[in-house]
């Protein structure tokens, strides 16, 4: 850092003006901050999107037969809504937006390793999300197949695939570009003094979340090239007609879409074990079994992709395989949950916004993750397998785990990022709405599975429809309390009240530096001499 | 838990449900103590009742504890999930087959002795294997009240087994994603008396009696057992396929290898629409959606289906 910039009082990086102006000077910096607030904006725009579309599936779903669309119009709205949810929102969602901000000031970076591969990396994210969303727009009508694309569906409809999956594909790339960026960072740029067992337990599951995102990745980008090649070529990879094979098809895709969930919910959980110490006034409990779960949940998470198909048809040796597989998986995340909770044992806590997501977070995801433990039997399997239970179970660990981590996050840094404080009742408010809506919408899918209602159902006999007004009502709870939750934060990004530097009294290094942050975080880099979570 | 009187629905009710409830209880357990002591904690020290916290960084032997109990009941789980499963991959040597053909969107069954259906009868009692066959994508035969389901991947060819228990109508379901009507692909199981599913299998009078009812009621029986009425409409309406109301005999624009021409809908015309489905689309409607039928329908057939649409004015 030069003298000149010592002396002047520096500004903020919002604040801050480089060689462009306006939203230029958004588009085009290299300031990890800013890049992090450019996922945060195309996301919510993605996000009211995506939320819409399922809103309407829900209102279609109050009655049996046609309500407010016709089947064609559901089926393109479900495969949308899940596009643009999984490879949109939530498998880059934490990394992206906080990740991008948070982790270099929480190791004491100025930014990340390769600032301009990390303006990059946006860029492929919208081309990306335009080429998909253009799917919508252009050709033979909005494609019909799932977020899944499965063959030889694919290959049969008529409609505009081409662009959903080429889409998808170049979305990889930012996905494995920001992955590679993060390890370096991590590898290189921690602050002296800040030793592995030393770092902060978001940059740890960061650092778990990026291997998936560089070795996994590859794999669909690789899948979805197959699938673009043999619509165009008719090569014959997965197609039968062609001499393909359906459940290699499904097999490269699991391969990678299993781990893309612990690309989605590590980071979650990075979140909360942030999120926790600082409201409970308390180191976290287990600092290094933590530690170690999540490199667990990384590793195994590469094994257990079959239990996505366990009546496709497999050997027997693979299902019971993938099956305990499945079940071991699940011993990682119960340490993590175990651990929280006897953080809040003899705590001080203080129930501030942040720690309320985060409470609600531990709720939700063990009604996911336990749930999943029925799915992981394979009798049990058997009857659930593509039904309204799945629907419920994986809605509870994404937008329950790794959604309600995302809304905590925000919550948390929030007064860091904008610099202003939200209004804390309008806030709870949202939360206390939106929690509740949350379960009136998913709990009776649960029901509805177990009583044998498949998913991706347009229309349902009548025995389903006493839970189905449940789960719709549930629906437009949820989003009720979803504006009050968006419109307090946004309203008060520009008109809340100033924020401390401090205002959790949190520990890590990102409470230590200004709020919002100077254009390069520290005036100096710190030496770091204490644990992560040190309230002594 | 189940919706009430299936418990012998099949022979495989009790594996399943056996499995999940020990498995809901496990994880309901768990759900219900975690949440409490969460619940506990933050009342017992919230800041006010407890402003000091005390810090503690961890726990060996606590760690070990709650790494092993998990794992020991993950396995407990793993294991009645697996010995819930294994029988419904030994089908017991004599079983009565039934040949299940699923196409967009439709189910047929087809008995040995040459009965076509699609509902599908099965007798009480006795060991029933289906012999999956799925002709266009992959559908999923699903009967929730046997706790029964299977993927079936066209070109290879699938199975499942069971011994109904009960007497009655039970839902049947395509639970994979299949296109527009897959919410539609659903039919019934009906379970019969031993006695009564002999004497309904036997008679195939059924059949001949429609012969001497009045023209084109044997078409129409064929066009139902092949599933032609989920994309083609009786009463104009525009589903997937041109509707069959007043087409017989009418001037239609069609598309043959992107040339548009006009044709007259005669017998060649249907015959070749439906083995080469592709040949001369109709302007409007999609290329690709409609398989060749050449394996399933004979010219005899399709000449009954053309006395059949000729009836409908």
């Amino acid at each position: 850092m030069t003298e000149t910039m010592k002396q002047a009082p520096t500004p903020s990086f919002l604040e801050y003006q480089g060689r462009f102006k306006g939203i230029f000077a958004w588009i085009f910096s290299t300031d990890h901050k800013r890049i992090g607030l450019l996922y945060l904006y195309s996301m919510l725009v993605f996000f009211s999107i995506a939320a819409t579309l399922g809103l309407m599936m829900k209102l279609e779903l109050i009655a049996p037969g046609r309500t407010i669309m016709g089947a064609q119009t559901y089926n393109s709205f479900f495969t949308l809504h899940g596009i643009t949810m999984i490879f949109l929102i939530v498998v880059p969602g934490l990394p992206a937006v906080f990740g991008n901000f948070f982790l270099p000031i929480m190791i004491g970076a100025k930014d990340v390793a390769f600032p301009k591969l990390n303006l990059f990396s946006w860029w492929i994210y919208i081309a990306g999300a335009f080429i998909a969303l253009s799917s919508q727009f252009l050709g033979d009508g909005a494609p019909d197949t799932g977020w899944t694309f499965y063959a030889p569906y694919s290959f049969r409809t008529g409609t505009n695939m081409l662009p959903a999956v080429t889409g998808a594909f170049v979305l990889g790339f930012s996905s494995i570009v920001t992955g590679l960026n993060f390890i370096v960072t991590i590898h290189r740029l921690r602050a002296p003094g800040m030793k592995w067992m030393k770092m902060p337990l978001f940059p740890w599951a960061l650092y778990g979340t990026a291997w998936i995102q560089v070795l996994a990745t590859p794999i669909v980008g690789i899948t979805l090239l197959m699938v673009v090649l043999e619509r165009t070529l008719q090569i014959g990879f997965f197609d039968p007609s062609l001499g393909g094979d359906p459940i290699l098809y499904q097999h490269l895709f699991w391969i990678y879409s299993h781990p893309a969930v612990y690309i989605m919910i590590l980071p979650a959980m990075g979140v909360i074990s942030e999120i926790i110490p600082t409201f409970a006034r308390k180191t976290i409990f287990g600092y290094t079994a933590i530690v170690v779960s999540t490199l667990a949940i990384a590793f195994v998470g590469y094994f257990v992709w079959g239990h996505h198909m366990f009546t496709s048809g497999m050997s027997g040796v693979a299902l019971y395989t993938f099956s305990i597989l499945t079940f071991l998986v699940a011993i990682p995340s119960a340490i993590k949950i175990f651990n929280w909770v006897a953080t809040l044992h003899k705590a001080s806590i203080d129930l501030q916004t942040p720690f309320l997501w985060a409470f609600c977070f531990l709720f939700v995801f063990m009604i996911g993750g336990l749930s999943g433990m029925v799915l992981g039997a394979l009798s049990a399997n058997v009857h659930l397998h593509d039904t309204a239970f799945v629907v419920a179970h994986f809605h509870y660990i994404v937008f329950g785990g790794t959604g309600f981590a995302f809304f905590g996050a925000l919550h948390y840094w929030f007064p860091k990022m904008f610099g202003r404080m939200y209004d804390k009742s309008w806030a709870n408010i949202g939360l206390a709405i939106f929690f509740t809506g949350f379960n009136t919408l998913y709990l009776p899918m649960f029901y509805l599975g177990i009583t044998g209602m498949p998913r991706r159902y347009y229309d349902y006999v009548e025995r389903f429809h006493g839970p189905n007004i449940v789960s719709s009502m549930g629906a437009m709870l949820m989003i009720t309390g979803l504006i009050i939750v968006i419109t307090n934060l946004v309203r008060s990004a520009r008109h809340g009240a100033k924020a401390e530097k401090d205002p959790w009294k949190g520990k890590t290094l990102e409470w230590t530096v200004d709020s919002p942050p100077s254009l390069e975080n520290f005036e100096e880099i710190p030496i770091v001499t204490q644990d992560p979570y040190d309230y002594e | 838990m189940f919706s009430k009187g299936v418990a012998d629905a099949s022979n495989f009710v009790k594996g399943v449900d056996t499995s999940f409830m020990i498995i809901f209880g496990i994880i309901s357990f768990f759900l219900i103590g975690i949440t409490a002591t969460m619940i506990y904690f933050v009342f017992r020290y919230r800041k006010s009742k407890h402003p000091k916290a005390e810090q503690i960084h961890g726990n060996v032997v606590l760690e070990i504890v709650w790494t092993l109990i998990p794992t020991a009941l993950v396995m407990v789980m793993f294991y009645f999930g697996w010995m819930g499963y294994k029988p419904m991959k030994e089908v017991p040597d004599d079983a009565f087959v039934i040949k299940s053909i699923a196409r967009m969107w439709h189910w047929q069954f087809q008995y040995e002795n040459g009965k076509v259906t699609d509902t599908l009868y099965v007798p009480k009692d006795r060991d029933v294997k289906l012999d999956l066959v799925a002709l266009d994508v992959i559908h999923s035969l699903y009967i929730p009240a046997f706790r029964l389901k299977q993927d079936i991947v066209p070109g290879k060819d699938q199975f499942m087994w069971f011994k109904a228990g009960r007497e009655g109508d039970f839902d049947l379901f395509c639970t994979e994603y299949c296109g527009l009507s897959h919410s539609s692909m659903a039919t019934s199981v009906v379970v019969m008396d031993s006695d009564k599913f002999d004497k309904w299998y036997v008679d195939t009078t059924v059949v001949a009696s429609i012969i001497t009812d009045k023209p084109g009621a044997l078409g129409l029986r064929i066009v139902q057992m092949n599933g032609c009425l989920a994309c083609h409409s009786l009463d104009g309406s525009k589903i997937v396929g041109p509707t069959w109301k007043g087409l017989f005999g009418s001037e239609e624009t069609v598309l043959t290898n992107g040339v548009e021409r006009k044709v007259v809908v005669d017998s060649a015309y249907v015959m070749n629409s439906i083995y080469n489905p592709n040949d001369d689309v109709v302007k409007g409607f999609k290329k690709g959606l409609m398989l060749s039928y050449k394996n399933e329908l004979k010219e005899e057939d399709i000449k009954e289906i053309i006395e059949f649409m000729k009836t409908l004015k």
